[in-house]
């Protein structure tokens, strides 16, 4: 597989990331953490930048997450509203980017519920102008695989030594893909995907990952549990039977998460569905660092925009 | 070059800064070389003083020739500086630039009374209207040459290397 250098122009997906340059990202992030414990919340590194979120699909975690990591970069932002924006008059997304650009934008983040949309701007765009994908249908949301690897090296370091379990709707969660890539990439020991077999993608033998369809079996001397949200809007017949079926099945109690190791981490990506992926005393327990995922998500996004302007970082 | 053992010129700059301290007082050094001016400092100063690291990089203004340089220590001031008398600490003072970019993000953290700036090397070379309030040394050095602090086998040395 042809490995990117150490730049990035833009951030699609990280299925063909190297580890030296998630490595790098993460370390990057980290000198950001920092500023975020500032009564001053703000560095000049973006200073004069516009970075244009661009959502045509609801979001609330990742676009104020990317608002905030370019407010603290001193970047320029603007949100584009959707429903209310030119795209109901008809208005093609090239012409709108074309639009934007002439405006001034510098970065854009872009999420759809279309697969590809990103990928496809970032081809129109001219160079000097970088796409960040915020997520494109059930195909890849890149700065979350991100970020939850980076919380997971906060708290455990050597990925070579970890089982990480990916638990819920593996088929419709771009977070899942891009963790699973991400993962991979870090020479994680094993990861384990566990779902109901009708929510597990028909390629799932191609991914390195071992196929779980009993929560029981698939969390023992589990160490990081990553959990993904029942993505509703995206299953169009009824894969699952019903709410509380599932969580009856798959959602992750106290009592199930005793079968991972004792200081198993819980991860979520949010927004949770409390009672019905996650009970909420694990979602409020100690194990769980779901609140910090936010918190690094914003220096994961900082180190990502800086690594795109400034080529010599 | 010759250039003195890095600890006798710290010693120099101990004798002034115990000369000056009061409760007000605050040292903070600058990473990589002003940091280990400041650990050497801690075991010599008996007053209990402040002790900080400010890493400047995110305020440089040559980002767009260097790039961001990632931090290896990065800035740490967990008091409050608001009415205090800074002591900034560097190895080698060159051009200002770098204490240009410390100064602006210190003052992120708060309005300190006064800041002084105390060095083991000043080079004379100064490409903005700020120079060291007191240094150990003042050398001429060619402007291809890099004078840095560094630790070696836990001794502190100064690494002399030309610049390509």
């Amino acid at each position: 597989m042809k490995k990117l250098n150490n730049n990035i122009n833009h951030l699609i997906s990280t299925d063909d990331m190297s580890q030296e340059l998630i490595i790098k990202i993460f370390d990057t992030a980290e000198s950001f953490l920092e500023i975020g414990q500032r009564d001053i919340k703000k560095v000049p590194l973006l200073r004069g930048k516009t970075v244009c979120n661009l959502f045509f699909e609801n979001s609330t975690r990742t676009r104020t997450t990317f608002e905030i990591a370019a407010k603290r970069l001193s970047a320029d932002v603007i949100n584009i509203d959707i429903p209310t924006s030119s795209q109901s008059k008809g208005e093609s997304i090239f012409d709108m980017v074309d639009n934007l650009i002439a405006m001034g934008t510098d970065i854009f983040v872009i999420r759809h519920s279309e697969a590809g949309i990103p990928k496809k701007i970032s081809n129109h765009v001219d160079v000097g102008i970088h796409v960040i994908n915020g997520g494109d249908g059930s195909n890849a949301h890149p700065t979350q695989g991100l970020l939850d690897a980076f919380t997971i090296r906060k708290y455990k370091k050597h990925f070579s030594g970890l089982t990480i379990a990916i638990v819920g709707d593996i088929q419709h969660s771009r977070v899942a893909k891009s963790e699973i890539s991400v993962l991979s990439a870090l020479g994680t020991k094993e990861i384990r995907v566990i779902g109901p077999e009708s929510l597990m993608p028909n390629n799932i033998n191609e991914l390195k990952v071992k196929v779980f369809n009993t929560i029981e079996d698939g969390l023992k001397d589990v160490d990081v549990i990553m959990m993904l949200r029942i993505q509703k809007e995206r299953m169009n017949n009824n894969t699952i039977p019903s709410e509380s079926q599932y969580f009856e099945s798959f959602g992750l109690t106290q009592k199930r998460l005793q079968i991972a190791k004792k200081d198993a981490l819980v991860l979520h990506p949010g927004p949770i569905n409390r009672g019905v992926e996650i009970d909420s005393e694990v979602a409020d327990g100690k194990q769980s660092v779901i609140l910090n995922q936010v918190k690094f998500g914003i220096a994961i996004r900082m180190a990502v925009m800086i690594m795109m302007v400034n080529k010599k970082t | 070059m010759n250039l003195p053992n890095p600890n006798v010129l710290i010693d120099k700059i101990l004798e002034k800064i115990i000369s000056e301290v009061d409760k007000e007082t605050c040292l903070i050094g600058i990473p990589s070389g002003g940091s280990y001016i400041i650990d050497a400092l801690k075991k010599k100063i008996k007053e209990p003083l402040s002790y900080g690291l400010i890493d400047g990089s995110f305020y440089r203004d040559d980002l767009e020739i260097s790039g961001i340089k990632l931090k290896e220590k990065t800035t740490s001031i967990n008091f409050n500086i608001d009415q205090k008398k800074i002591i900034l600490i560097d190895d080698v003072f060159y051009t200002g630039r770098t204490i240009r970019a410390a100064m602006n993000e210190i003052f992120d953290y708060g309005r300190p009374k006064e800041i002084k700036l105390f060095v083991l090397i000043d080079r004379k070379n100064n490409e903005l209207p700020i120079q060291p309030t007191f240094s150990a040394m003042e050398i001429d050095a060619p402007k291809n040459i890099f004078i840095s602090l560094a630790k070696e086998k836990n001794n502190l040395i100064f690494n002399v290397s030309k610049i390509k």
